[in-house]
């Protein structure tokens, strides 16, 4: 298609307002999103361009990123050969070729440190330190064949969410939202919402909108200050004043508009009252003290904390297995895909467990970080399940990449308690998948004895990012969007990222 | 919403592509126009230039491939459609047949179908993308505006339109200031010209805002923004990087209107100039605003390559409108540039010598001509202050109120035969052979009285300049190993005597003095790396010695490391003062204020000193030191490939001669400013003319290769282009012409007849009305109100913004709300952190600064409503501006805050929704003092004498009214 042809498809807003109202009834989805001068948010133009063709299993994503990538080792992968080979010298065949991050020489094989059990109807490997999720397991498909191409923290991350190791390309939030719109005309579309004391590496540029219009990009929903920047009026002004406010401003607008003729005048306008619907309908999705005594100690979480590692300037020594701050964010994340938002991500930093500085430990830190991630994560599945929501909701649990089976020490000493540590290891890692329209109870690829590198059905992230798109009805071969010149996809520009049609009911 | 539909009309999509329907110029179908789009999008991903992919050895993007034979048929004969295979693929109905194959998910729409085939029957004639070819200055007047409108005004004749009347006079101040500088007008100089709105005053309105200091700041925002300019590094840690001096060089070459091919030189190769300037080097720090990654565990060789492949796509991208990104991993698949030529360009920039080191080396120390003085004065002071120290420390003189006493020796040995001499004031010289170690053994009696303290002191025979307090010449040092103290009663056997505490001027690292009475003889006082100064050493005796007459003192010095290390020259004295005045008194007097001031000083130096800007910049390696470039199979660095020659791409040849050594960065400025190269010129006039007009001539700023937008008039392209060529690339010249023209002063409201025909204001039937970029939304805000500030340059400063958002994993760095002026200067200023930019700015669509952004698309969204109703700088110009107009004459007070936001003249009757909202909000905060209190408090705003608070804090509502209108938002 030519630009012009291109120009001419995406139209204008009045147009696809047109179009909207004859055809899909649903108008208020545009409505967050508009771009000056014309070219068209999604909906129209792409839900029905990009379709796959088959029907959409889920309409929302409730995406849970643990930065720092947790030990598969220590929570999905059971090997018993890493305990006969405990502190042995890691064989020669393992380090040919490979790169690491931190580990040098010949490094001593790693035991898993925690105990293992199979678990539901479905008999998934799950340790010790998910006793919650375990007792949820035969409703995730657990991908233990995870690959990246990237192995330090930012690229890695990056590349997961939006096909790129390098800054600069829409998050997976931003496409599915430029692509389905959002469903409730007074929340943002895509929403990230953080945790454990840090943006996560690759900062804000996980959820920026690359070259898509900047409409599309992450509304960071903040659970201390404004829970969306600006959203509060400054103190001393009333509801009423501000809304008085806004009537004058929108009689002096309607002047110009009359003067002007500009429809652009008009959106903005438009802009304004949404934005004063906002700031009512924001907080109170946001509010968890609207949620029942029973749903709050489900996930365990507490309204209003705020937890002293959000703010400390090395969070990590503050880690508490009863800090609710991460359960207060899945609880809200449930709130949110209840209420239309299309796609929630969670990051959760602290993950990184090297063993080189005290809090980021395989023995002491991760146990804390699963007991803090556990139950509401198993809750939010159970929440999403009993409100009939689980079946159009796409939970994807991971990190960005996995830890190796060899012990991160570059000095020959004995371990030591609060330092043992894995290394970045990019070639197998484990996530997993849950809810709208995931096979439960999947054990997906496996890797071989060392949890090393996949053995059977390796599944790379551009499979992943092609299957989470087929699963919400886009093509993710054609789901793309003109820029210099290029048909831009989330998959990348290669035809390699397959959709896992095995792990779809 | 409904309002929405009233302005909606079913027309709109077929009018719009009615504008550019090819059918609609002229009957000939042309190449570059009309077929090259078809080609490039529906066949070139598999018969194009990229190898890798191509599908059976069919080129449609070579003329002579897609005309010759093939296994299936000849793809294009001309005048033959029905003959040519290209076609009939096309049209076929088998799935198995027709192109393109329908996985591809690409189809040839029934309209490009029918222009293919027009072509061919009109004899298939072959050329270039249009913009490959080099602008011709299309037959028009010399004079560029009039040639200008001239063209515009005949495109629109040809679709019936015309251009709109003339804007007024202060819409056109206005609009021409903010263009021009970033900030709008005050009223008193919008009256000024309303006045006399005539052409010569219009033109030398230009004329004084091209002048003025913030011309250079508004531009310089848009090359920050193609530079991918930002004041951190990027990635995981993002830690600061000061990039500014080079942002104030910017704003300085854009000021002084310097001409764009200079100003390329500079930036890409300013250090390679002959007798490179301070200047010229620290303008190369255009390329280091590449990213970093300071993340532990990365390996520095791949975010290096990376910066390289960062520096050749930005320079394709901002100079010649060219996508090279691709390239990095496989031949272009649309344009001419394939997988070696991108990397024989890399090879160009490969040769730096940054390495993605964590400290950003090599750097250019910026000292500024003030900063530079200082230094040079202290530096002076110090080298007076240190001969004079020296003298002093050596002084070997009694002073009268001097109360150590010269012990001098009776007795002396020194081992291996070493000759000691006793001279004036009990200065002990030694000589002769130097052995490895040395003890002296010196013996005295000293006068009856108390000994509370010894002092030695080790001296530099005066006249030995460089000589040390040591024997060896090679290593004048010397190592105090143990100090032994006996008293030999005349009466009685000798005891020794304990040192209680010590204290030297100074002390070597590890050789403390206090190691030399420990009873440890591989421990001792040593003084490296002073060891050509003058030291002393006080020891403090555990008891007074009382002295009788006939006790004589022994003192060892006891010199044990070896290597000679052992003392020339020396004095020992005693004193029966405390042992603070002792300790106080190590030196001869002044020696001590001397000293205090010269470590003053010399502090105040290294302050000074670190406080210099060291910026990354571009340095060339040595020769012998350059990198072999491979490509890199598939963009992977750990992949190396066939070696690469540095060179130009074989589309794009270089004209100009090539030093003996190959292409550096020099010739590539040179190759993207020659007259040869097709698109430099066109890619610059087409940005400054969207900067003016809202969009491009060419829409897809960022692209001017086959897969671009056609230009919607591309004579006035080529105008523009070469008239910027040939004025010498002045920036001023481009802006003074398009200025001056009837197209840019036209009015910019949009008709019902506009709406219908021409919504996207391709044709130009009218202004560009469209929202201000987000700095200038901001510094609008603080010159309307009041609160700006125009100091330029120096440090990026930090505006308030809502608290907890700067949490980089491993950096402690802060943001910390500035107070005073630097709360309230423009927003070019505003320190931007790559992974958390300022949100206010972000928000109305600035860039992170993370990659080149050639343009930014232009968005309307609820949360740019809540920056403008409640970031702290809104909040705060409103209550400014409330001041303001509170102290004007009551009747005049509405008027008066509309006229300073929207630059014209306002009625009575156009404030009236303002005076209703005045009334009806003094009420309600007349009701509740204390939301009124807070309001002002939130708004800075402060009472004035007799004023009600709730007046006040009514007009901070009806300010925040004014300075959200649409109008006010709005360049229009």
């Amino acid at each position: 298609m030519t630009p012009e042809l291109e120009f001419g498809f995406r139209q204008t807003r009045r147009h696809l307002m047109q179009t909207a109202g004859l055809g899909m009834g649903c108008m208020a989805l545009q409505s967050l999103l508009a771009e000056e001068g014309g070219s068209a948010p999604g909906s129209l133009s792409s839900a029905a361009r990009f379709a796959s063709g088959s029907a959409p299993r889920a309409k929302s994503v409730i995406y849970l990123h643990m930065a720092g990538s947790p030990s598969q080792l220590e929570l999905f992968e059971h090997k018993p050969e890493l305990q006969r080979l405990h502190l042995q010298d890691c064989p020669e065949s393992m380090l040919a070729g490979r790169r690491f991050a931190f580990i040098k020489g010949v490094p001593r094989i790693l035991a898993g440190q925690f105990e293992f059990q199979q678990h539901g109807e479905s008999g998934q490997w799950i340790s010790e330190l998910l006793p919650q999720f375990a007792s949820v397991s035969d409703r995730a498909c657990v991908i233990r064949t995870m690959k990246t191409e990237e192995f330090n923290h930012a690229p890695s991350q990056l590349f997961l969410q939006t096909g790129n190791a390098r800054p600069g390309s829409p998050a997976m939030g931003s496409w599915v939202t430029w692509g389905l719109g959002s469903m409730n005309k007074n929340l943002p579309g895509f929403v990230v919402l953080l945790s454990g004391g840090k943006t996560p590496d690759a900062g804000k540029s996980l959820w920026g909108t690359g070259y898509l219009p900047s409409v599309y990009q992450g509304v960071n929903c903040r659970t201390d200050g404004d829970p969306v920047l600006f959203l509060s009026d400054p103190g001393g002004m009333s509801r009423r004043v501000r809304r008085r406010m806004l009537d004058a401003l929108d009689q002096l607008n309607t002047a110009e508009l009359e003067r002007s003729g500009d429809p652009e005048t008009e959106t903005r306008m438009s802009q304004y009252e949404l934005a004063y619907r906002m700031q009512m309908a924001v907080p109170e999705v946001m509010d968890l003290t609207r949620e029942p005594k029973h749903i709050l100690e489900m996930y365990g979480a507490q309204p209003g904390y705020q937890s002293p590692a959000e703010t400390a300037a090395d969070p990590r020594v503050l880690y508490r297995g009863d800090d609710p701050t991460f359960a207060n964010n899945c609880l809200l994340a449930r709130r949110l895909v209840e209420a239309g938002v299309r796609f929630v991500q969670l990051y959760d930093w602290g993950w990184d467990h090297h063993g080189s500085s005290p809090g980021e430990s395989i023995d002491e830190t991760l146990p804390i970080k699963c007991q803090a991630a556990d139950r509401p994560i198993a809750a939010l599945i159970r929440d999403l399940e009993q409100r009939g929501l689980l079946d159009e909701t796409l939970i994807v649990w991971g990190g960005e990449f996995g830890r190796t089976p060899m012990l991160q020490n570059n000095v020959r000493s004995e371990i030591r308690k609060g330092f043992v540590g894995r290394d970045h290891h990019p070639d197998a890692f484990t996530m997993w998948l849950a809810g709208g329209g995931i096979k439960g109870g999947l054990s997906w690829g496996r890797t071989d004895d060392f949890g090393y590198e996949a053995i059977e059905n390796p599944t790379s992230v551009r499979d992943l990012q092609a299957t989470i798109l087929y699963a919400l009805g886009l093509d993710p071969y054609r789901f793309s969007y003109l820029y210099q010149g290029l048909e831009n996809r989330l998959i990348g520009p290669t035809e390699e990222g397959r959709v896992l049609h095995d792990i779809l009911a | 919403m409904q309002g929405l539909l009233r302005v909606v009309s079913s027309t709109v999509l077929v009018a719009c592509c009615h504008v550019f329907s090819p059918a609609d110029a002229e009957d000939q179908v042309s190449f570059s126009r009309d077929v090259l789009p078809i080609l490039s999008t529906r066949c070139f991903a598999c018969h194009g230039p990229d190898a890798a992919q191509r599908q059976a050895e069919l080129r449609l993007d070579l003329e002579t491939d897609a005309k010759l034979e093939h296994s299936s048929g000849v793809p294009v004969v001309p005048k033959d459609p029905d003959g040519s295979t290209m076609l009939s693929r096309i049209n076929s109905e088998d799935s198995e047949e027709v192109m393109p194959p329908p996985e591809t998910g690409q189809t040839v729409t029934v309209e490009e179908r029918k222009i293919l085939r027009e072509w061919i029957a009109q004899g298939a004639v072959w050329g270039k993308h249009w913009a490959f070819e080099a602008p011709v200055r299309p037959e028009v007047p010399r004079n560029g505006t009039v040639a200008l409108d001239l063209l515009v005004k005949k495109k629109l004749a040809d679709h019936g339109l015309q251009l709109s009347p003339q804007a007024d006079a202060w819409q056109r101040v206005r609009r021409l200031s903010l263009d021009l500088t970033g900030l709008p007008p005050t009223p008193e100089q919008a009256e000024q010209f309303a006045n006399n709105p005539g052409t010569e005053q219009w033109n030398a309105l230009i004329d004084a805002l091209l002048e003025r200091p913030e011309f250079g700041e508004h531009w310089a925002r848009m090359w920050m923004d193609l530079a991918r300019y930002a004041d951190t590094k990027g990635y995981e840690k993002d830690r600061g990087r000061t990039m500014w001096p080079w942002r104030d060089w910017l704003v300085q070459q854009l000021n002084q209107d310097r001409p764009l091919n200079e100003l390329t030189r500079e930036l890409l190769a300013g250090d390679l100039l002959p007798a490179a300037t301070v200047d010229q080097r620290l303008a190369t720090a255009f390329h280091r605003n590449t990213m970093s990654n300071d993340e532990g565990g990365t390996d520095n060789e791949e975010f290096r390559t990376l910066a390289v492949k960062d520096r050749v796509d930005s320079t394709l991208q901002i100079w010649m409108g060219l996508t090279a990104g691709c390239a990095r991993c496989h031949s272009h698949k649309y344009d001419p540039l394939t997988q070696e030529e991108y990397y024989g360009l890399y090879a160009i920039f490969n040769q730096t010598a940054d390495a993605d080191r964590p400290d950003d080396a090599p750097l250019l120390s910026i000292p500024g001509d003030e900063r530079r003085l200082r230094i040079e004065e202290l530096e002076q002071s110090i080298g007076t202050l240190k001969s004079r120290l020296e003298h002093l420390r050596n002084q070997l003189e009694s002073n009268e109120n001097d109360h150590w006493t010269a012990f001098v020796p009776q007795r002396m040995e020194a081992q291996g035969h070493a000759k000691m001499e006793t001279g004036q004031a009990g200065v002990i010289t030694v000589s002769g052979p130097s052995p490895e170690r040395n003890d002296y053994l010196l013996e005295s009696a000293p006068a009856p009285g108390s000994i509370t303290a010894l002092r030695i002191q080790a001296l530099i025979p005066d006249g030995q300049k460089n000589a040390g307090v040591g024997r060896n010449p090679g290593d004048p040092n010397f190592v105090l190993s143990e100090l032994l103290i006996e008293i030999i009663p005349a009466e009685g056997s000798p005891r020794s005597v304990a040192v209680q505490r010590a204290k030297a001027d100074f002390s070597q690292r590890n050789w403390p003095v206090q190691a030399a009475f420990d009873g440890d003889l591989k421990t001792g006082w040593a003084v490296s790396p002073q060891m050509r100064q003058p030291h002393a050493a006080v020891f403090v005796l555990q008891q007074p010695l009382t002295i009788s007459e006939g006790d004589m003192l022994r003192l060892q010095l006891q010199q044990r490391y070896g290597n000679s290390l052992t003392m020339r020259c020396f004095r020992i004295s005693v004193t029966a003062e405390s042992a603070e005045v002792a300790e106080r008194d190590l030196f001869a007097p002044g020696v001590r204020e001397a000293a205090a001031e010269l470590a003053q000083l010399e502090n105040q130096l290294k302050q000074l000193r670190s406080a210099i800007p060291r910026v990354p910049v571009m340095e060339e390696l040595a020769r012998e030191r350059n990198r072999e470039t491979r490509l890199h199979v598939r963009g992977n660095f750990l992949d190396p490939g066939e070696p690469v020659m540095a060179g130009f791409p074989e589309a794009f040849p270089i004209v100009s001669t090539v030093a003996a050594g190959g292409p550096g960065r020099l010739d590539v400025a040179d190759w993207l400013m020659a007259d040869s190269n097709p698109l430099t010129a066109r890619v610059w006039a087409n940005r400054i003319w969207a900067r003016l007009m809202g969009q491009g001539i060419v829409t897809t700023e960022e692209d001017f290769g086959t897969m671009g937008a056609t230009p919607s008039h591309p004579e006035l392209l080529d105008l523009l282009a070469v008239e910027h060529r040939d004025n010498g690339w002045s920036l001023r010249q481009l802006l003074r012409m398009i200025c001056r023209s009837e197209v840019y002063q036209q009015s910019s409201i949009v008709t019902a007849e506009h709406r219908l025909q021409d919504p996207e204001n391709r044709l130009l039937a009218r202004a560009g009305r469209f929202r201000l970029s987000a700095e200038a939304v901001r510094d609008q805000l603080l010159a309307v109100s009041g609160l700006l500030s125009l100091h330029q340059g120096g440090p990026p400063v930090m505006p308030p913004q809502p608290a907890g958002l700067w949490r980089s994993t491993y950096n402690s760095e802060k943001w910390v709300n500035a107070e005073g002026d630097n709360r309230y200067r423009r927003s070019l200023y505003t320190y931007l952190k790559r992974t958390t930019p300022y949100p206010a700015l972000t928000t109305f669509d600035a860039g992170s600064g993370e990659f080149c952004m050639i343009r930014r698309i232009r968005t309307n969204t609820p949360l740019q409503a809540l920056v403008m109703l409640n970031d702290q700088t809104a909040v705060e110009a409103a209550g400014a501006l409330a001041e303001r107009m509170l102290a004007q004459p009551q009747e005049h007070r509405l008027i008066w805050g509309m006229r300073q936001a929207l630059i014209r003249p306002v009625s009575a009757e156009q404030t009236e929704p303002l005076q209703m909202l005045l009334d009806d909000v003094m009420q309600e905060f007349e009701a509740a003092p204390e939301s009124a209190a807070e309001l002002l408090r939130n708004a800075r705003a402060e009472v004035a004498e007799n004023q009600p608070a709730a007046e006040l804090a009514a007009m901070v509502v009806v300010a925040g009214a004014i300075l959200n209108q649409d109008e006010f938002l709005t360049r229009h």
